[in-house]
């Protein structure tokens, strides 16, 4: 169950996009930005105040990558693998981070909540190849020691 | 407030003076690729180093005294060697900029005005001072990137001080007919990627009698490896803006769209910026320049889908559906967003468009060959010496991009293909004797390949094929929207058969089917995306045909990427034989006598990498 009081602050979202259906994207944006994931309820209730099926929003929610139905982790950590980080071996820092979390690609969140990787196909800084970017900030010409060394200094700091 | 055309011409003529006062002028690059080098840190630096120092600093143009303008500009296209700072007026380009070179870089280059060598871009012995001499951009020809790194991409008026919004307004003046025709005429063809003349895209939306119309750029710049889009909108926002007022007044459209994948927030955010400027300016909103014209920009952000950067998936998506493509026709051009007449370009092929109008399209055909005019940006990353943004006029060749312009192949390695336009762009260019071909519309087709997007990735010859195909496919697999069957699964049996290929366990008869499927989603998908996504195949097919050989018969991965067709051995010279790797071996491949080299079985290896790990003396290695 979803614990949180999310209508008022829903509602305000709605209100913001005049109650109007075709902004229905850039309303469950701006709902996951605020609670970094789709909730069950929230969608629900989002669909009966739009007066949309529960299918249709959930087509929508699952349609594009960027929504999660899932819960994340604290710190969000895209590893580009499109072309041009590919060619410059991106998958052994992928590798690199999984051993080091202890993931997989069925199992992407850490079990404290700390972590989720993903992998993208192209951050567009392919200049600065491998990139990953850790909630946004983008770290240029990665190896697989300098992510371990990073990964091991947010653990640091949230301790 | 900006209500004639007149005014916009005194206004420039100010803010022309004011940029002029500017003596000297430091631009810190902030795109993308920059800020993750940190230079907006350098920037504050700078900008409070240069008050410390009693010099004047001019951010907003408003000084009447000379100053110095600080100023956070778009990308100037050489990422690799970021971040950079340019000083103007003698150009100097520094690069590689750390925060601790911002103290000599005001007390020597701007006080003393001296240039810092150590900063300086340096190849093969020789020294380039400015930005201009260096022959990563020595060989460009910047049309639309003019702007890019050598404005503030945040402020209207150092775009309005640059000529800025004077085509909006010879064209405000001008016969929409005309507008369209001049247009035709010019040759400009859509540089999305297919390659279709924009003129005429225009003149078919024109002669809708509809009242709603719109027009819509896309800027959902999905492809892997491209990120010229991205640039443009970061560093010159005004310039789509611009091209997007006169492709409205031409087509009669009130309304534009501008479609950005939500990967780009800062393209977002330097639009938005943008746009809320034009609008207190005057050169977006009611009655522009007192045209009777009205025209309104409304950004969209994507939220992380592929195919939304084909035409209908993309109007679907700002529609607040699923992104997925329709049956054709009706084309966008007769019932495109909320079922009106739609002009749908590309941020790109919009840039071009005030610099036709202003430069006259005898000017404009002066660039590039037949029926292919002007310029194309390209993003040249992978397996290259300068990896950045580019822009070549049309018709240069592969080799004088991939070597004169991004400095060849690192590490004395061999070129080996270049991949032109993404995964469904799906174009890729090998051997040596492509590296003469024109890069055009037309020449690139001929050759079976298309010029895409842009983005372009150089591969050497440490790159495995096969491998890349299967990248391409799981890619586009992954992307597929699912309304079509055959792109739905002709996509996922593909990648069945190029994943059991680069496992080892491919047949001669997988090469047929593979072929057979990649030609049959390639004639029977419904849009772009799956249209294009067997080419990767085809292509790889067509050109290295020989190494899927190699996997599939002789069992080898040449280019000895493939982990699946790799050899595990153990170096007798460096094992002890402590039989570690005996004991660990999961199928007990390894056998030997203790303090003796150990031997595996190659039958019997299945190469999970167990024993490479349990060694401690690094003997056993991967080949």
């Amino acid at each position: 169950m979803f614990s949180v009081n999310f209508k008022e602050k829903v509602n305000e979202i709605i209100s913001r996009h005049n109650n109007d259906k075709k902004k229905i994207i850039s309303i469950i944006q701006e709902v996951q930005k605020e609670y970094h994931y789709l909730p069950e309820e929230v969608l629900v209730y989002i669909a009966d105040t739009l007066d949309i099926s529960h299918a249709k929003i959930y087509g929508i929610a699952t349609f594009y990558e960027n929504f999660s139905l899932e819960q994340k982790g604290k710190n969000i950590i895209k590893i580009c693998d499109g072309t041009a980080c590919h060619v410059r071996d991106s998958i052994p820092i992928l590798k690199a981070i999984y051993k080091e979390l202890n993931l997989n690609d069925k199992n992407n969140t850490t079990d404290d909540m700390l972590f989720t990787v993903e992998t993208v196909s192209c951050l567009g800084a392919c200049g600065l190849a491998p990139v990953i970017t850790v909630n946004d900030v983008v770290h240029p010409k990665m190896t697989p020691e300098a992510v371990v060394e990073l990964l091991q200094n947010i653990k640091k700091e949230a301790l | 407030m900006i209500k004639n055309y007149s005014e916009l011409v005194s206004f420039a003529q100010s803010y022309k003076k004011s940029l002029d006062r500017q003596r000297k002028k430091v631009l810190v690059c902030a795109g993308t690729g920059c800020v993750a080098g940190g230079s907006l840190a350098i920037y504050e630096k700078i900008k409070s180093l240069i008050k410390e120092s009693g010099l004047l600093v001019d951010i907003d143009l408003t000084k009447e005294e000379e100053g110095i303008g600080v100023k956070k500009s778009g990308c100037h296209g050489f990422c690799e060697a970021g971040p950079l700072v340019r000083i103007e007026p003698c150009n100097y380009l520094y690069l590689h900029v750390k925060l601790e070179d911002c103290e000599e870089i005001v007390y020597k280059s701007l006080k003393e005005g001296k240039p810092i060598e150590r900063l300086m871009y340096r190849s093969n012995g020789a020294l380039y001072k400015t930005q201009e001499e260096i022959p990563f951009y020595k060989k460009q020809t910047r049309l639309v990137l003019h702007n890019c790194g050598h404005i503030d991409a945040e402020n209207i008026q150092e775009y309005i001080g640059n000529g800025g919004y004077k085509a909006a307004a010879t064209a405000l003046a001008m016969d929409p007919k005309d507008i369209c025709k001049l247009i035709t005429d010019s040759g400009l063809r859509g540089r999305g990627g297919g390659g279709y003349p924009t003129g005429k895209k225009w003149s078919q939306v024109l002669s809708q009698s509809n009242v709603v119309k719109y027009v819509v750029c896309n800027g959902d710049e999905g492809d892997p490896g491209a990120f010229m889009d991205r640039s443009i909108m970061e560093g010159d926002p005004h310039k789509i803006i611009e091209g997007m007022l006169i492709s409205g007044y031409a087509t009669k459209a009130n309304n534009g769209y501008i479609y950005v994948r939500a990967e780009y927030p800062m393209a977002v955010h330097r639009l938005q910026i943008a746009i809320d400027q034009a609008m207190e300016y005057g050169l977006l909103g009611d009655n522009i320049l007192d045209s009777g014209f009205s025209f309104n920009i409304h950004i969209a952000q994507g939220a992380g889908a592929f195919v939304c950067g084909e035409g209908s998936a993309l109007t679907a998506s700002i529609e607040g559906e699923r992104g997925m493509p329709r049956v054709k026709p009706p084309r966008t051009v007769e019932k495109g967003l909320f079922e009106c007449p739609t002009v749908l370009n590309n941020v790109e092929t919009f840039a071009n468009i005030p610099i036709i109008i202003s430069g006259g399209i005898e000017e404009y055909k002066k660039c590039g060959v037949e029926n292919n005019s002007g310029t194309k940006v390209f993003a040249l990353t992978g397996n290259v010496v300068n990896t950045g943004l580019i822009e070549v006029p049309m018709g240069t060749t592969l080799e004088e991009v991939i070597f004169d312009i991004g400095g060849g192949i690192p590490n004395g390695k061999k070129f080996k293909a270049v991949q032109i336009g993404g995964p469904s762009g799906g174009c890729l260019i090998f051997d040596d004797s492509h590296l003469n071909l024109p890069l055009s519309f037309d020449s690139l087709e001929s050759v079976g390949a298309m010029i895409g997007s842009g983005g372009m990735v150089v591969m050497d010859e440490d790159t495995c094929m096969v491998e890349v195909a299967r990248f391409f496919m799981s890619f586009t697999q992954r992307e597929s929207c699912g309304k079509c069957i055959p792109c739905r699964e002709g996509t996922k049996r593909m990648l069945d058969i190029l994943e059991k290929i680069t496992a080892g366990n491919g047949t001669l008869e997988d090469l047929n089917l593979l072929y057979e499927i990649a030609d049959t989603v390639k004639n029977t998908a419904l849009c772009g995306l799956g249209k294009t996504a067997s080419n990767p195949v085809l292509s790889t097919l067509q050109y290295f045909y020989d190494e899927y050989y190699a996997h599939v018969v002789d069992k080898v991965c040449p280019a000895k990427i493939c982990k699946g067709l790799a050899e595990i051995t153990i170096d007798p010279k460096t094992c002890r034989g402590c039989s570690k790797c005996a004991r660990t071996c999961p199928v007990g491949a390894i056998s030997g006598k203790i303090k003796e080299p150990y031997v595996i079985d190659k039958n019997k290896c299945v190469k999970c990498g167990a024993c490479i790990e349990a060694c401690p003396f690094k003997a056993i290695k991967e080949a």
